[in-house]
């Protein structure tokens, strides 16, 4: 057979596909099992956000602040608020601005707890998944009954937040740490010490520092190349300096650093780091305050620009706002942090194996909500 | 046979009637309907088993509504839906291929049935090369896999079929080599003979013998056989989160739950020829039983056990990458059931 040839392979990997983890569309060059190329298509849940906001008032916002990652819906509105505040150039009640970090925190752990549980979905083990959901269940609970809501709260307000902690909230929070403390170790039992979990993710797709500096890919999936960098202790907001924790670190233990494992195992740890940041919060916690006293009746900012960043789970969080002196922004653009992470791929995902290719997007942690805005 | 003819010739006395031409085929008929519906019931309730304990080792509860105590229904309740659902065939499929693919696998997990020793008088048919029949007529499925995957025209059919076919042939090495041990130390390949040979309890059991050697060889076996089976963690012809399903992606309804079904027919069959090689067969831990029927709970209750062992595994481990299957089976598996063999082969040369 003498013109028996061999050609490469175009295949859609998306946006119908488990391990997209929503609507992305890959369009991967396949040589054999080999991805020669990767062309990530995103777009496919654009909601025109930031479009949006220029028809929206400040407070009008938040809602929508929330759909962007809505793992955690929390972080995004603290960071937005934030900005405004920066804008408006007012001071917080203490409480308030201890609340807010307890939210954001559990809600960093609810974050990393889906990022567990789905990625040993994306290499094959399916029990960690529902323990991990197990467990944020858990927080959602305490989000219910603080605000209302499971997933998209609009509790943090400028200038405040919606409601005060409710009775019983503290106590409740202290049962679930205690909780949750010895779980960590339960997953690392279950799925990160697994011998088949390590040879499918230790020195797969690595990330190396100045690769993942280059494409501005941070957050957790930055730490786990060894870069030392978090907002939240290098750029201190809110009261983050008052508390006592370590920025994790991958150390590269199993496999090397920067591969798929040290991004799951930075998370892993940080959990442990976030529990211990809202333990102290709740000791700390200012008693009887107006929750709302600094709230603004109309967000009128004087006409200029700001820039706020924050350490979402995912990364760097930045909101640009340009103000008009109306109370509707002029613009608003979202940096978001797993657009950044997930543009890294095409190049650290070519000469991966199909399932090496699974292995790296679920490590990275993307929610297409917040790519495609 | 002999005995299942006489059974049913007693039972309905009015074949006798028929001309002998037409009786044997009937009673075959009769047999191969028996061990389908068995299947079919084996499957209902295995699957049931398996969601259940899926459940529990993840802190759920499984089915709990259709059927009342404990969702006991609820397979039967998903067994109708996918009969009753829209069978769709791709405008772009090879329809001929596509039809044709799910019977072909079946068949083989099927076919398999017809020499496994249910019990000391159940068997369909004594073949004095029982177990080399049941190596190679297993093996015909992998036909059916990659026609499939080729017949879907889906590239995700066609990556999940090429995994398999990959990995049947492969894994076909071990099996063979570590199924050779038992026949050494017993030195026939008919199953009754096998099963014959480890007599009188428990510690007559072939796993127990040439030690360590059978043992081994028992645990390549298994292994081995669930990767035959597509099991996790050896799943990745089907893997969910990277080929969606694999081969059988296009497909639904009636011939979707056909390629179930031999999947879990495959696994009740290595179940069976795992404990039929090495835990006695239809013998019980004291030995073998007179009564009837004995032998066949036996036999179904080891082959359960094992089958609940690979459920267990799936729920609690990650699935393997390709290249790691294979380095598995060809650089781990192969040498040491080689070895393993050559060494039984001694064992028995030096103890005769």
């Amino acid at each position: 057979m003498p013109d028996l040839k061999t050609e490469e392979m175009v295949v859609q990997m998306g946006p119908q596909h488990p391990a997209t983890h929503g609507v992305l569309r890959l369009e991967i060059t396949t040589d054999g099992e080999i991805v020669r190329k990767i062309n990530p298509h995103i777009g496919y849940l654009h909601r025109c956000f930031e479009k949006h906001c220029e028809e929206l008032n400040y407070h009008q916002i938040i809602p929508f602040v929330d759909r962007c990652d809505y793992l955690a819906a929390m972080n995004n509105e603290h960071g937005y608020v934030m900005a405004v505040e920066k804008l408006l150039d007012i001071e917080i009640p203490e409480r308030v601005e201890y609340i807010r970090v307890i939210m954001s925190e559990l809600n960093r752990i609810a974050s990393h707890l889906v990022a567990l549980g789905t990625y040993g979905l994306d290499i094959g083990a399916i029990t960690p998944f529902l323990f991990t959901f197990r467990d944020r269940e858990k927080i959602l609970d305490l989000f219910e009954m603080t605000s209302g809501a499971r997933l998209l709260y609009n509790y943090i307000w400028i200038g405040g937040v919606a409601f005060d902690l409710p009775n019983g909230f503290v106590e409740k929070c202290f049962e679930f740490i205690d909780y949750f403390l010895p779980k960590l170790k339960e997953y690392d039992d279950l799925l990160s010490y697994n011998k088949i979990f390590i040879k499918r993710t230790a020195e797969v797709a690595i990330i190396p520092p100045a690769v993942a500096i280059e494409w501005g890919i941070t957050g957790p999936n930055l730490r786990a190349s060894g870069v030392d960098w978090d907002l939240r202790r290098d750029e201190p907001y809110s009261i983050y300096d008052k508390f006592e924790w370590d920025v994790i670190v991958a150390d590269g233990r199993v496999g090397v650093l920067g591969d798929s494992w040290s991004r799951y195992y930075v998370r892993v740890l940080e959990m442990e780091q976030s529990a211990s940041i809202v333990k102290q919060a709740l000791e700390g916690l200012p008693s009887d305050e107006n929750v709302k006293s600094a709230v603004p009746k109309k967000v009128r900012p004087k006409e200029g620009s700001v820039f706020f960043r924050s350490e979402n789970p995912r990364g760097e969080l930045g909101y640009y706002i340009i103000s008009d002196g109306s109370d509707i922004p002029y613009r608003l653009k979202m940096r978001s942090p797993a657009f950044c992470n997930l543009s890294a791929i095409s190049d650290v995902g070519e000469g991966l194996l199909i399932s090496d290719l699974v292995s790296l997007l679920g490590s990275i942690d993307i929610v297409l909500g917040e790519i495609d805005r | 046979m002999d005995y299942f003819i006489q059974i049913v010739t007693d039972l309905l006395p009015g074949l006798n009637g028929l001309p002998q031409w037409l009786v044997i085929p009937s009673i075959m008929f009769l047999f191969g309907a028996l061990i389908f519906t068995g299947i079919a019931i084996y499957s209902l309730i295995i699957l049931w088993f398996e969601r259940k304990i899926a459940a529990h080792m993840q802190d759920r509860l499984g089915p709990m509504e259709v059927g009342g105590w404990h969702g006991w229904l609820q397979t039967v309740a998903d067994a109708v839906k996918l009969l009753l659902k829209e069978d769709i065939i791709p405008a772009v499929a090879d329809r001929k291929l596509f039809k044709l693919a799910p019977y072909i696998v079946f068949l083989a997990a099927f076919a398999v049935f017809a020499a496994l020793p249910f019990s000391d008088k159940i068997i369909g048919s004594e073949l004095n090369i029982g177990i080399f029949y049941i190596l190679s007529v297993s093996s015909v499925g992998v036909v059916g896999i990659l026609m499939a995957g080729w017949g879907s025209n889906n590239k995700w059919a066609l990556f999940g079929s090429m995994r398999s076919v990959a990995q049947f042939v492969s894994y076909e090495i071990p099996i063979g080599l570590s199924i050779l041990v038992v026949v050494m130390s017993v030195g026939s390949l008919s199953m009754r003979d096998i099963v014959m040979a480890q007599d009188g309890g428990i510690f007559n059991w072939m796993i127990w013998q040439n030690a360590p050697f059978n043992f081994i060889a028992f645990l390549i076996l298994f292994i081995a056989g669930t990767a035959e089976t597509n099991r996790v963690p050896f799943d990745i012809p089907e893997a969910e989160s990277e080929l969606v399903a694999g081969f059988h992606v296009e497909y639904s309804g009636m011939r979707f739950s056909i390629f179930f079904l031999a999947e879990y027919a495959n696994m009740l069959a290595v179940g069976i020829i795992a404990s039929t090689l090495f835990l006695g067969g239809w013998q019980g831990i004291t030995g073998a039983s007179s009564a009837p029927g004995i032998g066949l709970i036996w036999m179904l209750l080891k082959g359960f056990l094992i089958v609940l062992v690979m459920i267990w595994f799936r729920w609690t481990l990650p699935r393997l990458r390709v290249d790691q299957l294979m380095y598995v089976c060809w650089k781990v598996l192969v040498p040491i059931s080689f070895f393993n063999m050559v060494g039984a082969g001694i064992w028995i040369g030096l103890s005769s």
